[in-house]
């Protein structure tokens, strides 16, 4: 048969010699192979103590971002949810009363967002729909739990925390 | 009868008929948009300048071309005319720069406004427009207003189309609402902020072709495109009771007025329809409706469509019938 990638071999059956039935060299041979990966880099990590740097693009838990004047940028306009192609994104929205205009930019805001994490695919197509600059995702890992309502995530846990600073551009976790 | 050309489709139509309806009456892409013109109200058209073509040919007996670009809507067509509307790239310029113009003064807060979705504007500025603005001064501004207790006026976001003038002129015996100032300071209005107080001020929220008029009992409860539109119905002593119902589950969340393939109302419904029915126990539902309009709301709705029976035996690698 054409061989494709003409790296076949072909196989011969042949009586073997009496050092190849020894066996000796050849387990030898293998031991050589075993110890000298004892002397490589490792490639596993002590997670949790040591952690990996995430890739740039990494997606990872979502974020409600403020404004510099500590306003929730988000509007409620429906354009993550609407785009999210798992469904995962429950939007209610308000309408921002008087006094309240140090909280919320726009004149509406989400007075209930809701992200189920369990359906989340984590695609990034909320950030890319949301045209406020509200919604993003972080290069936090989304947390285990077991417990299935643990992974309706609400404002309480998407929303930047007053006073901290998150990189508008970047995917960087906002600081503590 | 006339004879006219539009875009190389040739159509007969009565005298008298305007460019705009004759395209209508042909159908398919050579009708030009139109964001003031209302075929169901008198007088409209001739505002906005969106449904600009060009006439390369006057009529068959003076075929000269005419030298400006004319509005279709307010234009009457006569025998032996040709039009170009987007075939001619004069004309899709031309709307280009209506388009900036229209949305010299708008706010683009399409994110809040409700009407986004459904919003002729929009539509318009994302087939025609150009993605970014070169304007750099201030907009307009203004308060927002309340007609009533149930429509809102957003001012700022208003093209001064004067259709809800006409539709008030229409409904209402005296003149209620109208347009206060002139040139850029112009806004509707209604003297002091006084109600529109007739069964059918309503219908100003569906003829208003984006979100300057909307509906304060639907007013940030959802977006447009979550909510289902019902064909619904229901006796009604006022109006004709026959409405779009807009659902969600089984909650009503707003109620509107039939529409046609280029979103004129059929036919104005009561505010009592309109405001305060909003059970579902009120309305006798028919089934979902059928969006023809051209927009985004036609999206992942039901469409008008031919049913394709498969065929009667289906092989691996073989269709036979």
């Amino acid at each position: 048969m054409y061989s494709l990638s003409k790296k076949s071999k072909v196989v011969v059956k042949k009586e073997m010699t009496w050092s190849e039935k020894l066996y000796l060299p050849a387990i030898f041979q293998g031991l050589m192979i075993t110890i000298r990966h004892f002397f490589k880099k490792k490639a596993t990590l002590q997670y949790p103590e040591q952690k990996k740097e995430f890739a740039a693009v990494y997606r990872g838990k979502h974020i409600l971002k403020r404004d510099e004047q500590g306003r929730e940028n988000c509007t409620a306009c429906g354009l993550c949810a609407v785009s999210c192609p798992a469904e995962a994104i429950t939007i209610v929205a308000a309408e921002r009363q008087k006094g309240e205009e140090h909280l919320y930019r726009e004149e509406k805001y989400a007075a209930s967002y809701e992200i189920n994490m369990l359906r989340c695919i984590f695609c990034g197509l909320c950030e890319e729909a949301c045209p406020k600059d509200a919604v993003y995702l972080t290069e936090e890992l989304a947390p285990a739990s077991f417990d299935r309502t643990d992974f309706i995530f609400g404002k309480d846990k998407l929303v930047q925390p007053l006073g901290t600073s998150a990189h508008p551009k970047t995917y960087k976790p906002y600081k503590k | 009868m006339a004879k006219v050309t539009i875009d190389g489709v040739e159509i007969e139509v009565e005298d008298g008929t305007t460019i705009l309806n004759a395209a209508r009456k042909a159908g398919g892409d050579i009708v030009p948009p139109a964001m003031c013109y209302y075929s169901k109200l008198k007088g409209s058209g001739g505002k906005c300048r969106t449904c600009l073509v060009k006439v390369s040919a006057g009529s068959a007996k003076d075929p000269r071309p005419m030298p400006k670009l004319v509005a279709s809507c307010s234009t009457p067509v006569q025998d032996g005319m040709v039009v170009q509307n987007i075939t001619s790239p004069e004309v899709l310029e031309a709307r280009k720069g209506v388009v900036e113009f229209l949305l010299i003064n708008h706010p683009l807060d399409c994110p809040i406004c409700d009407q986004a979705g459904e919003c002729h504007l929009q539509d318009l500025a994302f087939e025609h427009g150009r993605a970014k603005t070169r304007y750099e001064e201030e907009r307009r501004t203004f308060d927002r207003i309340d007609i009533g207790d149930k429509i809102q006026l957003h001012m700022t976001r208003c093209i001064l189309c004067y259709r809800c003038v006409f539709t008030c002129d229409q409904i209402t015996d005296k003149r209620v609402h109208g347009v206060l100032n002139r040139g850029d300071a112009a806004e509707i209005g209604t003297y002091i902020q006084k109600a529109v107080e007739n069964d059918f001020s309503g219908n100003v929220i569906d003829v208003c072709p984006v979100g300057a008029l909307t509906d304060k009992t639907f007013r940030f409860k959802s977006r447009v495109w979550f909510v289902k539109p019902m064909d619904a119905q229901r006796d009604c002593t006022k109006c004709c009771g026959k409405t779009i119902v807009w659902m969600y589950g089984n909650e009503i969340f707003r109620v509107t007025a039939r529409k046609n393939k280029y979103d004129e109302v059929i036919d104005w419904i009561c505010n009592d329809c309109r405001f305060e029915k909003k059970n579902v126990s009120d309305w006798n539902i028919e089934g979902p409706t059928k969006i023809e309009r051209h927009s985004v709301i036609s999206h992942n709705k039901y469409q008008i469509g031919t049913k394709v029976n498969a065929p009667k035996k289906i092989g691996y690698g073989n269709i036979t019938n």
